[in-house]
């Protein structure tokens, strides 16, 4: 395990430098004209895209957040490009991550169709209004609500609770109606675990706004997946990171068409990015089975912050 | 529940046939973003923008770079994969629609195993995504 550990930690410290390296090139930018980021040469960018987003797959996957909720405020907050090109990438790189590691997860049958479907048909079409509303606000407002909710996130993530098997004495009639419930084996230690939800209702609900923000902000939705799925309806974490990895390639999908009809879409950001985040989705499967999901959680938070920190000062133009 | 715990570990078909058309979707998606990608950079095809000119589009909004470099939004994409940039967008939209794909592909499963609940939550499902696929929903915009 702290084999597993180390290099999960080198690869997403090496984030945060490819990150920080590429933090001096950011130049100021004035709104509606083309910044000084032509000081470095296309390539640079796409160079530096592939291998950041690289280790953000895989720091996605073990972190059971999407690629999008690390995408976004990093890349908007340290690369040169316009949020409304980095909301379109992001989703799409969010879409990629769960694309890229959803049929795996699926055959292991460690994602759960029968739990992801009627919690998609929420999110995905809510996700909708939230890409609608967000191409409709002011750029410098969705900048200001990304950091104070990349913020919310970090709170969230270190306050809430996690429970590996949570206690759900019985099923609710939601879920017992659509057969949600399942069986697994845990890889580490062999045991065979039954598990059924509850709350099914207050989580379809929840799931409401958890498409709406993540439509709004290009972001993939992970964050709020997990904590819904396994604190409000009682999936176990592997369940509840599997399923939401899996929801993602759903959620994302709506959104993500959304914002390519409506042009956000640059081939040369979303490529690198995409084909990075792809490949790092892989190797994180691989090491999901092996990992404890809780480890790549912290270093998750701490990035993520930081970066929330730099969308709200970006928003209020400091 | 199952009585034989083996039995149950194992995913059901409709998740199977999911994640194998989830998974035949995505590589094919992938393989060929790689080709485009490589054709558009070492300018096989001719870019719509130069290469050398995208860092000063992409820090424009979407609404400025559209008019600047006289692009139209939702499927126009499609009478333009003549240029390297835009034949990228093949492969994107096989990616960003191969999840509508492997919908509608586990209809028949469920159906067959008198499940039409979620057979009809497959087709809604299915419903929804190409609704945001067509562009009818049409933009916001700055």
């Amino acid at each position: 395990m702290a084999r597993v550990g180390k290099p999960c930690l080198i690869v997403i410290l090496f984030l945060v430098l490819a990150t920080i390296a590429a933090a001096p090139a950011w130049a100021e930018e004035a709104p509606n004209i083309p910044s000084s980021a032509g000081a470095y040469p296309w390539w640079f960018w796409a160079l530096i895209l592939f291998v950041v987003t690289f280790v953000m797959g895989i720091a996605a996957v073990l972190g059971g957040v999407g690629g999008g909720v690390l995408f976004v405020p990093i890349i908007s907050g340290f690369f040169p490009f316009h949020l409304d090109f980095v909301r379109g990438a992001g989703l799409l790189v969010a879409l990629a991550g769960a694309l890229a590691a959803g049929p795996g997860l699926l055959k292991m049958n460690l994602a759960s169709l029968r739990l992801a479907i009627p919690v998609a048909l929420i999110a995905s079409t809510f996700s909708i209004v939230g890409a609608m509303i967000g191409l409709a606000l002011p750029t410098n407002v969705i900048q200001i609500a990304l950091g104070v909710t990349i913020l919310g996130i970090c709170i969230l993530m270190l306050t809430a609770k996690k429970s590996e098997l949570p206690e759900v004495p019985q099923a609710d009639p939601i879920s017992s109606a659509l057969r949600i419930y399942g069986v697994y084996q845990e890889a580490s230690t062999g045991q065979v675990i039954d598990w059924k939800i509850h709350r099914t209702l207050q989580g379809l609900i929840l799931f409401i706004a958890v498409g709406i923000m993540a439509g709004m902000f290009g972001l993939g939705a992970g964050w709020a997946n997990v904590p819904v799925l396994n604190l409000l309806m009682g999936a176990p974490l592997k369940i509840s990171v599997a399923t939401s990895k899996f929801l993602l390639s759903i959620t994302d999908t709506s959104a993500a068409w959304i914002y390519m009809n409506n042009g956000c879409v640059i081939p040369m950001i979303v490529v690198p990015s995409l084909i990075g985040i792809m490949l790092g989705s892989f190797v994180g499967v691989a090491l999901l089975r092996v990992t404890k999901p809780g480890l790549v959680r912290w270093i998750v938070i701490g990035m993520l912050g930081f970066a929330g920190l730099r969308a709200l000062m970006k928003g209020l133009g400091i | 529940m199952e009585d034989n715990p083996k039995k149950s570990l194992q995913a059901g078909p409709e998740q199977l046939v999911y994640a194998g058309v989830l998974e035949k979707g995505m590589l094919f998606g992938m393989v060929l973003l790689l080709v485009t990608y490589f054709i558009y950079v070492v300018g096989i095809f001719k870019s719509y923008i130069p290469l050398a000119e995208i860092p000063q589009c992409w820090s424009m909004n979407v609404h400025d770079y559209l008019n600047h470099c006289k692009i139209e939004s939702g499927w126009s994409w499609v009478t333009m994969v003549g240029y390297g940039d835009f034949l990228n967008f093949v492969g994107i939209a096989l990616l960003a629609g191969v999840t509508i794909i492997c919908f509608l592909s586990i209809v028949p499963v469920l159906l067959k195993q008198g499940d039409k609940l979620y057979a009809f939550f497959a087709v809604l499902e299915a419903v929804i995504l190409g609704v945001a696929a067509s562009g009818i929903l049409g933009s916001g915009g700055h």
